[in-house]
């Protein structure tokens, strides 16, 4: 009841404030094979496109035209018209693709294929190959040097961050983290990379020119045991105070406070929540819950769970239209 | 392998800490017993490589992770034919590999563990199940990958129970190794509240396993000879001797599961494995050997992989500091079961999940929840610390 009455008295407020801008979220459904579309104004879901076999990373493309999907088991990734939303076009990705990054100008993709231990680079525009850069066994996080110079992939049985010189495409170092890196973000000011260990429990931080561990941020819930805390997706907020960090299995997404590194609230979700994407004026952050197939709202400056959508089976990865 | 230099070239330059041109190697051995086991159905029957099949894949992923590290993976495999002295090829091994991942019965591990305590060779225990290689009989010098008889069987128990199938009929086989896993199945029935209503014993009377009419006998044997039990919710199987276990589902006198030994088995791993990542695991294992991964073949690669993530950790092959490593309190590793494993500082043994299978699913992976630990709830498997008998040395 407290909940309804906050939940209208904030969008109430907002529409009060500024006309309402409404955004448009994807949700990948792992399991159920389409994207959930969500409107962020009503909070429904508007719209389930079907995508090819196990959807996982998703995301926009800069000119915001189309969403780019991961789908693993169809060895390709799917383009869905925005305006449309239905799947117009594919791009040659290689085995498996899971998660990919591209670079500032959205002319470059890099795509994690966790089968044969390579990354692909992919022309955009051509929808080309370009080639290959080999890592470690599982690649699976990837992110780009707000500069454009650095593409970052975890390895996820070789526990790995590594860097890569996106010009000449060698890897330049490779940095130790702990057990199963998932997911790597900048900070947005370039003076750090957070890279998310699921077994391992930890975020580790590292410094982007020594390419060393620097810090980790640590996890501990009371009444839960440790081998429940699985730290996956990471969000950032522009002004870089403040990390959201989704906890897996754990159902929850853990605040940090970026100076000392420290949690500072947890955020209790739905279950075993995976990845997160922040609305572009970041009032609020969205995430995956896959086992209990839904998606919570986070309001960002309140640090509150303001909402809860269901989408499709095993909800994974979210963009949100630019 | 030109961008492969480069790599390695970028990482010396970056770090300063560099390593020399020649990357360390790091010699493995594997020791087995040659030959393979007979088991009831055709599709089980393993392969001549089953085990070393997954320490080979394990070298392999341990290599492309050595590449970034100046660190190569060897792999020597041994096999032991009847009458063979293990001791011997086990030395011949240690000559030049610190590490051995042995998959050799109780006693051929005890005698070869005890000759290679002095030469601080590591010894990996991929195939034993025994309970008394960890309690009574632990050595020092042994990490288990394998689970136990215990760990099996409350792994069990603890989904029948929590399924509320609490009244056992079990009917255990004349072997000797068919005890030990009936001992075990008592002892989770004691712990988690099930009732054994009957035993029965299927006396191995020789016999061939492959025959051309054998359905036919069978489908007249199994419904008499589990006639007459008391009222049961499962009938649970000790036959780890491969002779009647596979017989019993469908064929009970009474329409009942069949668990244990056959129906729904309690195993390490399995090739319908696909949860937490390992599927990307099981493709590099069918690229690699063109077969499906097993239980033993998943034992064999762990063991390889916490030598791997030993290495990578403390950027070594010294056997003594790689060892250091593996029994210290930061030890864990990652094997696609959606949860670290450690080591139980007692006696060596990887705490590790189970999975219970039906041949063709995943149908559920223990610990249950609700069995609660104080410690990690994995040790709700098997001997804990307070009733272990096992004194290191």
């Amino acid at each position: 009841m407290l909940r309804m009455w906050r939940v209208g008295l904030l969008s109430g407020l907002a529409l009060a404030a500024a006309p309402a801008h409404a955004f448009i979220a994807y949700v990948s459904n792992e399991k159920s094979n389409t994207v959930s579309v969500i409107d962020t104004d009503s909070w429904t879901v508007t719209k389930t496109i079907k995508v090819g076999q196990r959807p996982r990373g998703i995301d926009f493309t800069r000119d915001g035209k189309f969403v780019m999907v991961a789908v693993g088991d169809d060895d390709t990734i799917q383009m869905i018209d925005a305006k449309t939303q239905a799947v117009v076009d594919s791009l040659p990705s290689g085995p498996d693709p899971e998660l990919f990054a591209q670079d500032a100008a959205g002319k470059i993709l890099y795509v994690a294929n966790e089968n044969d231990n390579t990354v692909t680079v992919i022309d955009l525009e051509k929808r080309a190959r370009l080639g290959d850069i080999q890592v470690g066994v599982e690649p699976e996080g990837m992110t780009i040097s707000p500069d454009g110079k650095t593409l970052i992939n975890t390895s996820e049985t070789t526990n790995m961050a590594h860097f890569i010189d996106t010009s000449s495409r060698q890897i330049v170092a490779n940095v130790l983290v702990d057990a199963r890196p998932r997911f790597a973000e900048f900070k947005h000011d370039s003076s750090e990379v957070w890279v998310s260990s699921e077994i391992g429990g930890t975020v580790s931080i590292v410094d982007p020119k020594k390419h060393e561990v620097i810090g980790k941020v640590t996890f501990e819930i009371p009444g839960l045991r440790k081998e429940a805390i699985q730290p996956v997706g990471i969000g950032m907020t522009k002004d870089d105070k403040t990390a959201f960090v989704a906890l897996g299995p754990a159902n929850r997404i853990a605040v940090v406070d970026v100076a000392s590194r420290k949690v500072t609230k947890y955020l209790l979700v739905g279950q075993r929540v995976w990845h997160m994407a922040f609305t572009p004026d970041e009032k609020y952050l969205l995430t995956t819950n896959g086992v209990s197939n839904d998606v919570s709202v986070i309001d960002v400056a309140a640090q509150k769970v303001i909402k809860t959508i269901q989408v499709g089976e095993l909800p994974w990865g979210i963009a949100i239209a630019p | 392998m030109i961008r492969w230099l480069a790599g390695l070239i970028g990482f010396g330059l970056a770090a300063t800490s560099a390593f020399a041109a020649e990357p360390a190697l790091i010699g493995v051995g594997y020791l087995g017993v040659a030959g393979t086991r007979s088991t009831l159905s055709l599709v089980e029957q393993p392969a001549e490589n089953d085990g070393v099949a997954g320490a080979r894949l394990a070298i392999e992923d341990n290599n492309t992770t050595g590449k970034f590290l100046g660190q190569r993976f060897t792999l020597e495999e041994r096999r032991i034919k009847e009458g063979e002295d293990p001791v011997q090829a086990a030395m011949a091994l240690a000559d030049k590999n610190g590490f051995i991942i042995a998959d050799l019965p109780a006693d051929a591990l005890l005698k070869v563990s005890d000759a290679l305590r002095d030469r601080g060779t590591l010894l990996f225990n991929a195939g034993a199940i025994d309970e008394r290689l960890r309690e009574a009989d632990c050595r020092a010098n042994v990490i288990h990958t394998a689970p136990t008889r215990a760990m099996l069987a409350d792994a069990l128990g603890q989904y029948l129970v929590w399924k509320k199938w609490s009244r056992w009929l079990l009917v255990v086989g004349s072997h000797d190794e068919d005890k030990l896993f009936a001992d075990a199945l008592r002892r989770t029935a004691a712990r988690f509240g099930a009732k054994i209503v009957q035993e029965k014993t299927f006396e191995d009377k020789g016999g061939a396993r492959r025959t051309d009419s054998g359905v036919t006998l069978i489908q007249r044997q199994m419904p008499v000879f589990t006639q007459g039990a008391p009222a049961y919710d499962v009938l649970v199987a000790a036959d780890e001797s491969e002779v009647f276990g596979a017989y019993l589902p469908y064929r009970t006198w009474d329409p009942r599961p069949v668990a244990g030994s056959a129906g729904l088995v309690p195993r390490s791993w399995d090739a319908a494995q696909d949860q937490w990542g390992a599927i990307q695991m099981q493709n590099r294992f069918m690229k690699l050997n063109a077969r499906r991964m097993t239980a033993l073949d998943m034992q064999a690669w762990t063991a390889a992989r916490i030598i791997g993530e030993a290495t990578s950790r403390t950027s070594s092959g010294d056997v003594k500091k790689v060892t250091d490593f593996i029994k210290g309190p930061d030890f864990s590793v990652a094997a696609f079961k959606g949860t670290r494993l450690t080591l139980r500082d007692w006696n060596w043994q990887l705490r590790q999940p189970i999975l219970l299978v039906d041949g063709r699913m995943v149908v559920s992976v223990s610990p249950q929840e609700g069995f609660l630990h104080q410690v990690s709830e994995l040790d709700t498997l098997g001997y804990d610390r307070p009733e272990s008998k096992c004194k290191l040395k």
